[in-house]
């Protein structure tokens, strides 16, 4: 049974149609990308599987429960964890307050300081600018914040909403060599990429997403030679 | 040339509402300089014990309006409305300690020659303030679920409209429930109003009276106590975390909701322990006690920058100064006290609408 099954979501905003009929798994372990372009339903698609929206139809299993009956604030304690698009941190509160926050509702005290530890390891910036506000921090260190905090909810599935999103291509490369760490430490992906050249290089598998419904699915390797994700996505020729 | 055109398109014009506010604003300090000087140099019109006297009740409604004035600052914060419901969570309060003051009062113990509130003075405070506190704290809570909740996602101006009927709503509810009459409040026994200690200044008694005191000890202890709250608790972090983004807030397993609640609930136990307080310091209350003190804590968020914890404090006591020093110094009548409050109001919306602490709202924030 995979982690996460989304079947035939339906998702609207007011009376527009943004996911027509949406079906994706995730298995447990996976890095999962969601390729597409501009409008396509990425974000959309992760915001009802982490709850912020609700879909008109359609289920989203996690492990046995219904995520789509679920209430968002809940749905952290099941298990997923999100890093929102333009990385959402709390930019009056310090890092070590956005840090703690990403635990919220955890009550496990020396697992959360472990966490803590493995978080500060994977991120050294994080550890010299613990006191700051996070505010102040660069674009890159503060989407090794909201990763990091995200991180700190001990997630089954962590969802990445464009990581690469204004950050310089060095930036990129590191964010996403640390979420293969992250991966291999046992956390399963689902990742969200316009940059799809850099999110196939890591991915298991991927969805390519065209207004609102699933255009391909295949492996991550197929979809790099696949000639319409390399012409429309990829920039190949 | 481009390099020319550049600094002549962003050179400033001078617009006539800059005009405007140059005139007034030296036109306000021509007068209160003016007026000073009349007052302090030429007529010397009252004498060092007495400023001390305006001074203190400055400090003493001061603290009154801090509590208040936290109550429009922490719902502004989250929800970016101005609870004007408030008022009457502190009015419900004030009449809530003042009926177990009653009840108390009237409540024979033992042989039935003394009531409660003799043989027990500090217990039967510690029942009025708890009184008071729930009182507010449930109205508080109530308000946001009945009046504010189903209107989340609205635009801005509808919750504003529903504060101001559920506040009607609230003082008419009041006057229907409890009369039309002024009531007085009970002199208890451990806090006679009349009394207090004398200090001698210039050779003349002033008296700083131990409902004053008391007033403003207490209402010191419950702002840093919330000041502590928001800053170091769970509880704290997850209101500042809503106040920024309150969808990011239910990704980190925050019930926003909930703490929308809990908010209301800390505003109501704030305005309740201000009700009780008033009741007990100024002896009278009545449906509609709330709204000047209301109105005034909400200046004072203003004053000191709303949203901003710090600045609420600040604010309330900078306004109660003002309020009180202000007649006495500009030589006016004292009624013309709240003239002088709301003048402030309107000059802080003038030259300076993010208040003495806040920073600049732009429309991005809201």
């Amino acid at each position: 049974m995979p982690l996460l099954e989304v079947r035939d979501v339906h998702t609207y905003y007011g009376n527009i149609e943004a996911l027509k009929g949406v079906s994706l798994t995730v298995e447990k372990g996976e890095i999962v990308t969601l390729i597409g372009g501009n409008g396509a339903g990425k974000t959309t698609t992760l915001r009802t599987i982490c709850g912020l929206l609700k879909p008109r139809s359609g289920t989203i299993v996690l492990d046995g429960k219904d995520l789509a009956r679920t209430k968002a604030h809940e749905i952290v304690n099941l298990g997923v964890a999100m890093v929102p698009e333009g990385r959402g941190v709390f930019s009056r509160l310090t890092v070590a307050e956005n840090l703690d926050l990403g635990a919220y509702t955890r009550t496990d005290r020396g697992a959360i300081r472990r966490d803590l530890e493995m978080v500060l390891r994977l991120f050294p910036r994080l550890k010299e600018r613990f006191r700051q506000i996070a505010g102040t921090l660069s674009g890159g260190e503060q989407q090794m914040l909201a990763t990091g905090r995200a991180l700190m909810a001990h997630p089954r599935l962590l969802l990445m909403d464009e990581p690469s999103m204004g950050l310089a291509p060095i930036l990129v490369e590191s964010i996403f060599d640390t979420l293969r760490e992250v991966n291999r430490e046992g956390t399963t992906i689902l990742l969200v990429e316009q940059n799809a050249h850099m999110a196939l290089q890591i991915a298991n598998r991927g969805y390519v997403l065209q207004t609102g419904q699933i255009a391909l699915a295949k492996s991550a390797e197929e979809l790099q030679h696949d000639p319409m994700v390399r012409k429309v996505y990829l920039g190949i020729d | 040339m481009p390099e020319s055109a550049l600094p002549a398109r962003t050179r400033k014009r001078i617009t006539p509402y800059q005009i405007a506010q140059v005139v007034i604003g030296l036109g306000f300090l021509a007068f209160v300089a003016w007026r000073l000087y009349e007052v302090l140099v030429v007529e010397r019109t009252y004498g060092p014990d007495t400023w001390l006297k305006f001074a203190i009740s400055g400090l003493i409604i001061g603290s009154v309006y801090a509590l208040i004035t936290i109550g429009y600052t922490l719902v502004y914060a989250i929800l970016r409305m101005i609870n004007f419901a408030h008022s009457e969570v502190f009015m419900v309060g004030a009449f809530a300690g003042f009926f177990v003051f009653e009840a108390l009062k009237s409540l024979p113990v033992g042989t039935g020659e003394h009531a409660f509130i003799e043989v027990y003075p500090i217990p039967s405070i510690i029942l009025g303030f708890v009184a008071g506190i729930a009182t507010s704290m449930v109205t508080g809570v109530a308000l946001e679920r009945i009046a504010y909740r189903p209107l989340r996602g609205a635009p801005r101006l509808v919750p504003l409209i529903s504060a101001v009927g559920a506040s009607i709503f609230l003082q008419n509810a009041a006057q229907l429930m409890f009369g039309p009459q002024r009531r007085t409040f009970v002199n208890l026994p451990a806090l006679d109003r009349n009394l207090g200690w004398t200090l001698t200044v210039g050779e003349k008694p002033v008296l700083i009276t131990y409902t004053g005191v008391f007033t403003f000890i207490l209402a010191i202890v419950l702002l840093i106590s919330l000041y502590l709250i928001v800053q170091r608790t769970r509880l704290g972090r997850a209101m500042r975390a809503v106040s920024e983004n309150k969808q990011t807030a239910a990704l980190m397993g925050i019930d926003v909701d909930g703490v929308i609640s809990r908010t209301f609930a800390i505003s109501g136990v704030l305005a309740g322990a201000a009700g009780v307080m008033w009741g007990i310091h100024y002896g009278q209350i009545h449906a509609y006690v709330g709204f000047i003190p209301g109105i005034k804590a909400f200046t004072a968020a203003v004053l000191g920058g709303i949203g901003n914890i710090p600045g609420a404090m600040l604010g309330s006591m900078t306004l109660g100064l003002i309020e009180s020093l202000g007649p006495g110094g500009l030589g006016m009548d004292f009624q013309l006290k709240d003239v002088i409050a709301f003048s402030i109001l309107v000059l802080v919306l003038i030259f300076r609408p993010s208040g003495i602490l806040g920073e600049v709202l732009s429309e991005e924030k809201l």
